[in-house]
């Protein structure tokens, strides 16, 4: 059996590794490959926070991902159209700077997890999974109606977003950004499990009932985790319009919700690098299987049944040999 | 002022009610035996005072209402619940569970090490893996770095061998002596309660028909309301 803590900085790595030859052997679409397994996967580790240490199930986690692909959108079509976004009162110029429009993106992707998660957690169970999903639709409906940025078409950036000191536009330089800041989410994920605030979560997630008799306020502890969540999520949904330079209602539908789930099952739900392991083989599959035939889903379906059955903690616990991070 | 003051508490699970007038005074430093048949409502009591179900009359921490309150701020307001059967976090280790519910306090990792040995020696190990005994050991640890005023344990010797039963009572005399923090005590060993305990409260058919010194509390008693 191979150990976890390995296993944790063998598969970043191993990411890197994969990029950093595909630059050498100048194969730039495996680069753009590598660069759609960390931003999915850094979508993923988001809702792991959620799913993994809070228990909480959220079929609405494209709401974020979308959030933060048109919090893009919208301020790169400003920029590149040179009109000014104006919301009453209130002008907002267009910008092509992505720290910028990192900051929007995770800020409306947090305040958007606190609204859904100040309504969806008066529920549990099927409820949330049912109001999660409710919320993801009507944000999907609401985007293909927008017609101001596109509707139902979507809406192309010509030119990806500018970091200070890189060039996006080269894929290997992209894919660094998008690598540092999954490294930073595996961070942060870590440091939230092992903290009193994660572990007070991971109780909650267990017994809510009995959190409470030491004190600790279950509900406001999921919220917390719902929302730091939904930013990373929403995040990567920036990260994901940069890469296709493109957005669409598509970002906000619930199959999306639902790849995410499944990424984070296979890879092995709570497991700090699970999502990632989740979002390499989902790309490896829609790559190799796609390109066979186009009902490569059927071969995913396969691998999630035989992991459901077979091994309990997806990927990680088949090659660890324990259910759990814990077990 | 009592540290805590129960008066005419009621309570009922839904339309079936449990409680018809339960009375208790636990003065601070005062270790407290709730006594009486099975049924009799002494559990109830309890998740009735932490707020674990709704209940009507007086029911005061200090001076403050605790009706008014939910069940999370009760625990902060300093009542560190033991419930009855363990229930410890099962998926987390001995050390994260008592990290998790850890508030500012003279209890720590360490001081409860100190208490339960036995908890420091399986500190990396997942509560589910433990024995019935250290299960309850960590129970009792987790309520304790809650640092409450008043700690209430709910049969918190119920099933275990004869040996872990000494060492828990040791321990809870332990905390008697080492820092006087008011014990409000649900067991079936009338014996070991009669030596740790300063007063008792007996109920019956979900009422208190007794409550006085320890000293006070006769044979005759123990046959009529508590079945030995």
């Amino acid at each position: 059996m191979i150990p976890e803590r390995f296993i944790t900085f063998a598969v970043p790595a191993g990411l890197f590794i994969i990029a950093i030859l595909a630059f050498w052997t100048d194969e730039p679409f495996t680069i753009t490959l590598t660069t759609r397994v960390a931003i999915l996967g850094l979508a993923a580790v988001g809702l792991n926070i959620a799913l993994g240490i809070g228990g909480l199930v959220s079929l609405g986690h494209a709401a974020f991902f979308g959030l933060g692909g048109y919090a893009m959108g919208i301020l790169a079509y400003h920029a590149q159209t040179y009109s000014p976004l104006t919301l009453g009162p209130l002008v907002i110029e267009g910008t092509k700077s992505m720290p910028v429009i990192w900051i929007v993106a995770v800020v409306t992707s947090a305040l958007a997890a606190l609204a859904i998660g100040v309504l969806s957690l008066r529920t549990s169970g099927v409820y949330f999974i049912m109001i999660t999903l409710a919320f993801g639709q009507m944000l999907y409906y609401f985007s293909v109606s927008w017609s101001a940025y596109g509707g139902e078409d979507g809406l192309s950036i010509y030119l990806r977003n500018e970091f200070p000191g890189i060039n996006t536009l080269v894929p290997i330089q992209f894919f660094g950004l998008c690598f540092v800041l999954l490294c930073l989410a595996l961070v942060l994920q870590a440091r939230l499990r092992g903290s009193s605030f994660g572990l007070a979560l991971n109780a909650a997630r267990q017994a809510p009932a009995r959190v409470e008799t030491v004190g600790l306020n279950p509900v406001r502890l999921k919220l917390l985790a719902f929302v730091i969540s939904g930013a990373i999520t929403g995040l990567a949904g920036a990260l994901y319009a940069d890469l296709n330079r493109f957005v669409s209602p598509s970002m906000f539908s619930w199959h999306l919700s639902g790849e995410l789930i499944v990424l984070i099952i296979i890879g092995g739900v709570g497991r700090l690098v699970g999502p990632v392991i989740g979002a390499a083989l989902f790309v490896a599959l829609e790559h190799w299987l796609g390109g066979l035939t186009e009902y490569w889903h059927i071969g995913l379906g396969a691998i999630l049944l035989g992991i459901v059955l077979f091994s309990r903690g997806g990927v990680i616990g088949f090659l660890t040999g324990k259910a759990g991070p814990n077990v | 002022m009592s540290l805590l003051s129960v008066q005419g508490l009621q309570a009922s699970y839904g339309e079936v009610p449990a409680l018809f007038g339960v009375d208790l005074h636990i003065e601070p430093g005062m270790v407290m035996a709730l006594m009486g048949r099975n049924g009799t409502g002494k559990s109830t009591t309890v998740k009735a005072i932490c707020r674990m179900l709704p209940s009507t009359g007086r029911l005061f921490l200090e001076g403050q209402n605790l009706h008014a309150l939910p069940s999370y701020k009760v625990a902060r307001l300093g009542i560190g619940l033991v419930p009855e059967g363990r229930r410890c976090f099962t998926d987390l280790t001995v050390t994260e569970n008592l990290i998790a519910a850890a508030r500012p306090g003279p209890w720590d990792l360490a001081t409860i090490g100190q208490l339960f040995p036995r908890l420091s020696e399986r500190s990396t190990q997942t509560a589910s893996s433990l024995s019935g005994g250290e299960q309850q050991m960590l129970a009792i640890g987790r309520a304790l770095m809650t640092n409450p005023r008043l700690l209430i344990l709910d049969e918190a010797t119920e099933g275990l061998a004869p040996i872990v039963r000494q060492e828990i009572w040791s321990a809870i005399r332990r905390i008697k002596a080492e820092t006087g923090m008011a014990i409000l005590l649900i067991d079936k060993s009338i014996k070991e309660l009669a030596t740790v305990s300063d007063t008792a409260v007996i109920l019956s058919r979900g009422q208190t028909v007794w409550a006085g010194s320890m000293l006070d509390f006769t044979p005759d008693l123990a046959s009529r309301y508590v079945g030995v």
